[in-house]
């Protein structure tokens, strides 16, 4: 095994991780401020990537497209917010959880309604085809390395965002004491949906980045979601430097995990079996890094508000 | 509620025909129809409907219910038709686990099930049954057509597949015809999306072709991926990563991909000209290879209904078994253990004006039967 | 209140009625598909029942009780299986097609595995709780799809219905009434725990930790002891529900099932006796119902479940009893 795979392999790790950051900071963010399980994180997930790949589309620009995936999915949040997920704040997480779950069945339908059963075409845009030479006589795929720069301007802007403007300030008074923040008198309802209008638009712009990768098409959220809760777990929940550790560590973890344990496996067993088993352990390998992470630390790496 | 159930029942029955006739033939379609897998269900029953409506028959009741793609649905289901609706004949499901779930139990309760689709190696084997009847290709078919071809040009294959029963079929039917050496062989994590490590390691392997077998959306990802990545290495698979329901969602990165069916849909005869034109006209697009074998499906079953009667189960199996009918593969007979001898094709994904589409380049197999049909006593 | 707690007695009754009214009159009407529905009903109810008892008594929002669902049928599967071909499983131990048999390991089992899942699990709480045990859960998920011996992905068919002394399985209405017994035994089971002493330190463990450290009960204890009986009896659920569609496949543990049997719990009313009873029957029916209807039915799934949620808080118990005492 070359120096120059081992590193496109880190840097595979490190782009699956920032793709998952970007979904995870926007369910951290909301269950920070609001105290709120969206099940149907994933459904604006989807969201984004059929916006992004039917304006693509009829307009023939990925850019175009990006830009209604940002703004259809915070349309849809801002929508879910205020007809419905407003009402949820002061139940119990289970009732959350009930009626997100409900909500995936009818946003997975109603796209299906809208746009068919077949998946959707999205490409990456010409400006980002090609690769770049790695150190080492490797190369690395431009629209991978793009995706690791958004990761990071995200990373960056939430946290100027929160530590810097004022509406960061009341999303910060916000997680720590929503009557404090009601009485001093900021609009806490109008808060709320502007936070869960940017916690969906950064999903769905994962979801128009990811859509050109992957195949845009109805179920796509839920897999994300589920991945996208591991690292918020392993986070700590609420926190965004927790979820962004926790992406890259879950996205690191599972990348090596696929290429390094059939390897290691091949020096015990016969190499077809090898293989198998290595696949099997590969894909339980994430849940296996987290139960032992919250075995030792119960609250996440970065304890949140959780 | 008894009420309900009763209200509910008189809403699914699909009736073809506007004269129902004192004994209509039932028939219980299950597929998928929602979920990221309802494409290809979609297309199985439309091609099925259309094919009874085209032939006039008005003794036939068809039954549609949706499985979900969820195995315990499609038992649930598969139960209802045969305790409540009383049906003749079952069909429609896609997908190989959901057909472990309803076939076993469904044939011996002594009704015939015809599969438009997936054909499970514990189905073709000691297992066989003379209620089962496969017109769509046993798992590994597909795969030993492209093991077979990729012997005329490539020496050294990287193959992977998802780690489950048909991608392990998968990669066993692949071995079984070829006879270079293995670059590297990969088992993925079913429901996979991103295929970067798979494809690094591709790229380092020193391979000259990559086979693989993902359907659905895990096909999509990796060809897209693959193309990105500028590997370039060229890519043999089955047709199901390349059929008409993902084509379009794949686009030019397909292009020129060799990939192995039993049918296309330049087939030249009579049967498939009919079938693609009357699909085209009614529907708005291209047949899928689930709609061809969904279409054979319903011809075989009328050929069958024109010679015997349904209530006198051997004859009407013996009818079946004859495949007296005109198939849109051409040339079709049942093996001993009721799955196909039929030819296999290798097609190259070429572009038709804008339409993304297969065009035929050669034969990999001529009446080309399976592995398992010895261990089937019947 | 008084009035409330009789109202949600008449509605358990009504239940209790139905239940077994339906299936008998669908015997006699010749329908014997809704005898395999009623079923189905029966089995999922049990198997919320056993998640209610770690949720709806213990507080302990468990998103990982497909696994123990899972796990029971896979016991069922496995066993008969290999009694099917005459072989012996592990290490020479007989396989066996009795139903108390199985029904016995699959517990026995799940107990054991429940044991080290929920020690770790229990050292978090809230939110995280419920994903730790999502993660376990989904460690069994892709354990199944990935082991080739029993089908993987495929499942496992079992070509005869297990059997039951004196009882004909293979029929509907006779395993109907087997699955009514157990889901009755499992009703009594809630019922006893409770208003057992062990329920009320429950109850307190669930409203007030620390209170109950002071008086000297470890409410860890308590609590695993709780999810464990949890695991137990929502495994016994799995070995039925294989032997109802005698088949067992990796979907049963899968993480939508977890999400189902939540769902069925708060649709019917959480902790209360008859809250899964009511959820299984309303959710099976409506999913057949729809389905035979639309193939949009999960739109209007969604639909109904969100009207429920946002206006008949306490589940459709609560509907029809008003909100319970615990709630």
């Amino acid at each position: 095994m070359s120096a120059a795979l081992l590193i496109e392999q880190l840097l595979n790790g490190l782009q699956l991780g920032v793709m998952l950051f970007l979904i995870a900071a926007g369910l951290t963010l909301i269950f920070g401020v609001m105290g709120l399980i969206n099940l149907a994180h994933g459904s604006l997930y989807m969201i984004g990537a059929f916006a992004c790949a039917a304006v693509a589309a009829a307009t023939g620009s990925f850019w175009i497209g990006l830009a209604a995936s940002l703004a259809a999915a915070a349309a849809a949040g801002a929508l879910m917010e205020v007809v419905i997920v407003r009402r949820l704040y002061e139940r119990d997480h289970l009732d959350q959880v009930l009626a997100t779950f409900a909500l995936i069945l009818i946003l997975s339908e109603g796209t299906r309604w809208i746009f068919g059963s077949f998946p959707l075409y999205l490409d990456i845009p010409p400006l980002l085809q090609g690769a770049v030479p790695l150190p080492g006589g490797g190369q690395y795929q431009l629209y991978r390395l793009a995706i690791i720069g958004v990761g990071i301007v995200v990373a960056i802007g939430l946290y100027l965002l929160i530590s810097r403007t004022r509406l960061g300030m009341r999303i910060r008074a916000g997680e720590t004491d929503r009557e404090m923040i009601a009485a001093l008198g900021v609009d806490i309802r109008t808060l709320y949906t502007v936070v869960f209008a940017l916690g969906a638009a950064l999903a769905g712009l994962a979801g128009a980045m990811v859509g050109a990768l992957q195949s845009v098409q109805v179920g796509m959220g839920e897999p994300a979601l589920i991945l996208a809760f591991v690292v918020i777990v392993i986070g700590g929940i609420g926190s965004i430097k927790g979820a962004l550790v926790g992406a890259v560590l879950v996205g690191i973890v599972d990348t090596m995990g696929r290429f390094l344990l059939p390897k290691l496996l091949a020096l015990a067993l016969p190499a077809s079996q090898a293989n198998m088993v290595g696949a099997a352990l590969a894909s339980m390998l994430i849940y296996i890094v987290m139960a032992m992470i919250l075995a030792f630390k119960p609250r996440g790496l970065f304890a949140g508000h959780g | 509620m008894r009420g309900i159930l009763a209200a509910s029942l008189l809403g699914l029955s699909l009736t073809v025909s506007g004269l129902a006739q004192a004994e209509p033939v039932k028939i219980g379609v299950i597929t998928t129809l929602s979920g990221g897998g309802a494409g290809l269900g979609v297309d199985m029953r439309d091609a099925f409907t259309l094919a009874m409506k085209q032939s006039g028959n008005t003794d036939v009741e068809l039954i549609v219910e949706d499985d979900a793609q969820k195995p315990e649905l499609a038992v649930q289901i598969a139960e209802k038709m045969i305790q409540s609706d009383k049906v003749d004949l079952m069909t429609g499901i896609i997908w190989s686990n959901l057909a472990m779930a309803v076939v076993p139990n469904t044939v011996a309760q002594d009704v015939i099930y015809l599969s438009p689709n997936a054909g499970p190696s514990a189905l073709a084997g000691a297992n066989c049954n003379k209620n089962y009847f496969n017109v769509a290709y046993q798992n590994d078919n597909f795969h030993e057509a492209m093991g077979q071809y990729a012997n005329k040009d490539y020496k050294k294959t990287f193959i992977l597949a998802p780690n489950y029963p048909a991608g392990k079929d998968s990669l066993t039917g692949f071995k079984r015809y070829y006879k270079g050496e293995l670059a590297g062989e990969l088992y993925t994590q079913v429901g996979q999306t991103d295929y970067a490590a798979e494809i690094a390691q591709i790229r380092a392997s020193g391979a000259d072709s990559v086979f693989f077998f993902l359907p659905g959306g895990m096909g999509i990802a990796f060809m897209k991926q693959y193309a990105q990545s500028g590997v370039g290495i060229p890519v043999l698979g089955p047709s199901f990563s390349f059929s008409q329901d993902v084509l379009p969602a794949i686009g030019d990165a397909a292009l020129g991909v060799k990939n192995s069916a039993s049918w296309s849909h330049d087939l030249d005869n009579e049967a498939n000209k009919k079938f693609v034109e009357a699909f085209q006209a009614e529907y708005k697009r291209l047949p899928s290879i689930y709609a061809a074998q969904s279409w054979d499906t319903a011809n075989l079953i009328l050929s069958a209904m024109s010679k015997a009667s349904v209530k006198d189960k051997d004859a009407f199996r013996a009818a079946l078994k004859a495949a007296d009918f005109q198939s849109v593969r051409g040339e079709f007979t049942f093996n001993t253990n009721n799955h196909p001898i039929q030819n296999i094709y290798v097609r190259e994904v070429v572009k038709e004006g804008d339409v993304l589409t297969n065009k035929i380049i050669g034969t990999a197999f001529e009446k080309h039967g399976d592995a398992y049909a010895e261990q089937c006593k019947m | 209140m008084m009035a409330g707690l009789s109202r949600e007695k008449t509605a358990n009754i009504v239940l209790a009625l139905l239940l077994l009214g339906v299936p008998l009159a669908a015997v006699a009407a010749g329908e014997p598909f809704y005898v395999t529905l009623a079923t189905r009903i029966v089995i999922l109810a049990l198997a919320a029942i056993g998640l209610n008892i770690a949720l709806g008594l213990g507080g302990l929002v468990s998103f990982g009780h497909a696994a123990f669902f899972g796990l029971g049928g896979y016991v069922a599967g496995i066993l008969a299986t290999h009694a099917f071909n005459g072989e012996t499983v592990l290490f020479g131990l007989p396989s066996t097609t009795s139903m108390p048999v199985i029904w016995l390991v699959a517990v026995v089992l799940c107990g054991l595995v429940a044991l080290p899942i929920g020690a770790i699990s229990l050292r978090t709480s809230g939110v995280y709780f419920i994903m730790i045990t999502l993660a376990f859960a989904q460690m069994i998920y892709y354990f199944a799809v990935s082991w080739p011996d029993y089908g993987g992905e495929d499942g496992l068919s079992l070509y005869v219905r297990n059997t039951f002394p004196g009882v004909n399985t293979a029929q509907p209405l006779p395993y109907f009434l087997v699955c009514l017994g157990v889901l009755a035994a499992a009703v009594c089971l809630f019922w006893l725990l409770r208003g057992s002493r062990f329920g009320a330190a429950l109850e307190a463990a669930r409203q007030n930790t620390t209170r109950l450290s002071a008086v000297g009960i470890a409410p860890f204890n308590i609590k695993l002891v709780a999810f464990v009986i949890s695991a137990m009896v929502t495994g016994l659920a799995g070995a039925l529900f294989a032997d109802l569609n005698r088949f067992v496949s990796p979907s049963m543990a899968s993480w939508q099932m977890s999400g189902e049997l939540i769902v069925l719990i708060i649709l019917g009313g959480k902790g209360r006796l008859f809250g899964p009873i009511a959820g299984a029957i309303v959710y099976v029916l409506f999913e057949f119902a729809l389905g035979g209807i639309t193939e949009r039915w999960q739109f209007f799934l969604g639909l109904m479940l969100l009207g429920v949620v946002l206006f008949a808080r306490g589940g459709l118990l609560g509907l029809v009893a008003g909100r319970a005492r615990h709630d």
